[in-house]
């Protein structure tokens, strides 16, 4: 680098009257970004977090589609919720569907993401032959499978009696039901997190592989002292996106009930989840803003609090495997 | 490549055998469509085609409990315009995002993300209320409009602008006097295809298929969209089964052949968006 002898700052030209052009250009790198991302502010502004924040002002009242007055009644809702056995009926079906579902899900993935990992012949083939359910019609599906898991001319039952098992009223029972419908979540989802654990599986070395294989360690232990530490932040990543997703759960418990109760997710409201809870309130047949503002709410505090501990958990279940500080 | 990587005989039969399970729901619903409504009763349960697709067809779109083809037409319509409008805004957003400084930029950056984390329902009775005051219910922008913009395909266009623009070449395009504008349309655009196609693919898909929304805000039975059109087919008095199965496999079908005809993209996109995350 030269040295610079001389201490006077150096003289700049004084700087020519910018043209027309010249201004119109740094009118144009200086603010047309705003206006690239204004659509989606704009948007997102008035029909995204504007409802967000009304709808906790909504849950304040007692306000009902019919009245013409909205009361403020504070957190009577919510005082009101935490005593509704309905409610709490709603959130152990959603917490009982959602573990049964994710688990299972997940542990199956990394399996088949396992698989998908070695040199495999029509390699694309496989991998949109998992990935097929994730494409299809939530609706749909849900449908095709209320059938499959019908008591009297299901195909389950049918396969059931095959192995000597008694037909099983899938839709009555309320494990029964949980189990259909969990069946429906991981036939469509185990294949997407299959792939993504792939993507994952992908991007470890070689080299780390052979050189355990040289160690001595064999197949499954290089599986779960290598490939699934080095997986956790994917794993988190993936059981994230499952809470979320497994604790809105509607379509499927919606459409797995037919007729005058399947918002109610049958009779004894087997299957109703908190969303149901939440549309049975909101809209037809109740038409209770208030309230179903209410369940929303506490629906949003349920995830974040599922998904914190399952941070929480796979944290310290992977501790000691990772050196700290990735 | 190290022995361990090899795929053995188990791995196939595994394979297959998870193919089997996936693909055989979508089968046999195609195999209920086109056969009779007996076809539900007999044991052991059929598994090839019949020959009543064209009948149930007709009946199915005679129903008018289901307003069958008005569901298709308002979810083509509905698909088509939330796609064209996401892929949009998202390629110019994540261009600005990524290539263009301004002021704010980071925190900005970072409420779109965290609008990625909010669950739908927390905005549905508010935004049922708003479609109420717009007179939007039961009529099609009250589906199309907040769905133009997501905050995961600005994102997912970030992501993919960093790399795949090169500054160089927007410097060299401001040199030659163009615009921002046309720097977007001539320069970004072109380089931005594939992320915008699987984008596109992504959200025709989502689209499509969304029941929750188009269910609390579409109560006009007349006016539905086509996944609505299944739940009237699905909650009928009469169960006609093999109807009802005709709708789910047209319902399906545009996914299918989306997937069909653009599986490998929508695949590596899957993928891609995994390792970023």
């Amino acid at each position: 680098m030269a040295v610079q002898l001389d201490a006077r700052p150096p003289v700049a030209p004084a700087p020519p009257r910018p043209s027309r052009a010249a201004r119109l250009s740094r009118f144009d790198t200086r603010y047309s970004p705003y206006l690239y991302i204004a659509p989606f502010f704009l948007l997102f502004g008035v029909f995204g977090s504007y409802p967000l924040i009304y709808t906790f002002w909504v849950s304040l009242h007692d306000w009902d589609l019919l009245g013409a007055e909205h009361t403020f009644i504070g957190f009577d809702n919510y005082t009101q919720l935490l005593a509704d056995p309905d409610f709490w009926h709603s959130v152990v079906n959603t917490l009982g569907i959602f573990v049964i579902s994710t688990v299972p899900q997940l542990l199956l993935a990394l399996w088949l993401a396992n698989l998908l990992n070695r040199q495999l012949r029509a390699r694309t083939t496989w991998r949109m032959a998992v990935l097929i359910p994730n494409v299809t019609s939530t609706a749909a599906v849900a449908i095709v499978f209320a059938v499959l898991f019908g008591r009297e001319f299901g195909m389950i039952n049918w396969l059931l009696d095959l192995v000597g098992v008694d037909a099983i009223d899938w839709k009555a029972n309320r494990f029964a039901a949980w189990t259909a419908i969990s069946a429906m979540v991981d036939w469509r989802w185990t294949g997407y997190n299959a792939l993504i654990f792939l993507a994952a599986m992908q991007a470890i070395p070689r080299d780390l592989y052979e050189s355990a294989s040289i160690d001595g360690a064999g197949r499954s232990r290089q599986f779960w002292s290598i490939t699934v530490p080095l997986l956790k932040p994917t794993i988190v990543f993936a059981v994230i996106i499952s809470t979320i997703g497994g604790l809105q759960l509607f379509t499927e418990p919606r459409l797995f009930n037919s007729g005058t109760n399947a918002i109610r997710g049958g009779p004894l409201r087997e299957s109703q989840t908190v969303t149901m809870y939440m549309f049975e309130n909101a809209f037809a047949p109740h038409y209770n803003f208030g309230y179903g503002s209410a369940i929303a709410w506490l629906l949003f505090a349920l995830i974040a609090v599922v998904a914190a501990g399952n941070v929480l958990l796979l944290r310290r279940l992977g501790g000691g495997v990772r050196k700290e500080g990735d | 490549m190290s022995r361990i990587w090899s795929a053995g005989r188990l791995t196939y039969l595994a394979l297959t055998l998870t193919a089997f399970l996936s693909i055989f729901p979508i089968y046999w619903m195609f195999v209920v469509a086109s056969r009779t409504s007996d076809a539900m009763g007999q044991v052991p349960p059929p598994v090839t085609p019949g020959g009543s697709l064209g009948a149930n067809i007709a009946r199915l779109f005679e129903n008018t409990d289901a307003y069958f083809l008005t569901g298709l037409i308002n979810s083509a319509i509905v698909a088509g315009t939330v796609t064209v409008s996401v892929v949009f805004f998202s390629t110019l957003a994540g261009f600005a995002f990524a290539k263009l400084r301004f002021r704010g930029r980071n925190a900005l950056l970072l409420v779109i993300v965290a609008t990625m984390m909010v669950p739908t329902q927390l905005g549905v009775i508010p935004l049922y209320m708003l479609m109420t005051k717009l007179n939007w219910n039961d009529r099609l922008p009250a589906v199309i409009v907040p769905a133009l913009v997501t905050g995961f395909g600005v994102f997912m266009m970030r992501q993919y602008a960093g790399q795949a623009v090169s500054t160089e070449l927007i410097e060299a395009a401001r040199m030659d006097g163009c615009n921002t504008a046309r720097i977007y349309f001539h320069v970004v655009l072109p380089a931005l295809r594939p992320a915008a196609a699987v984008l596109g693919l992504l959200t025709f898909m989502t689209t499509w298929n969304d029941f929750l929304w188009p269910y609390a805000v579409l109560n006009d039975p007349e006016n539905p969209t086509v996944q609505l059109s299944l739940r009237a087919l699905s909650d009928g008095y009469y169960q006609d089964m093999s109807q009802v199965f005709t709708g789910t496999a047209i319902a399906t079908l545009p996914l299918l052949l989306v997937f069909i005809v653009f599986g490998r993209q929508i695949i590596g996109g899957i993928m891609e968006g995994a390792v970023k995350a």
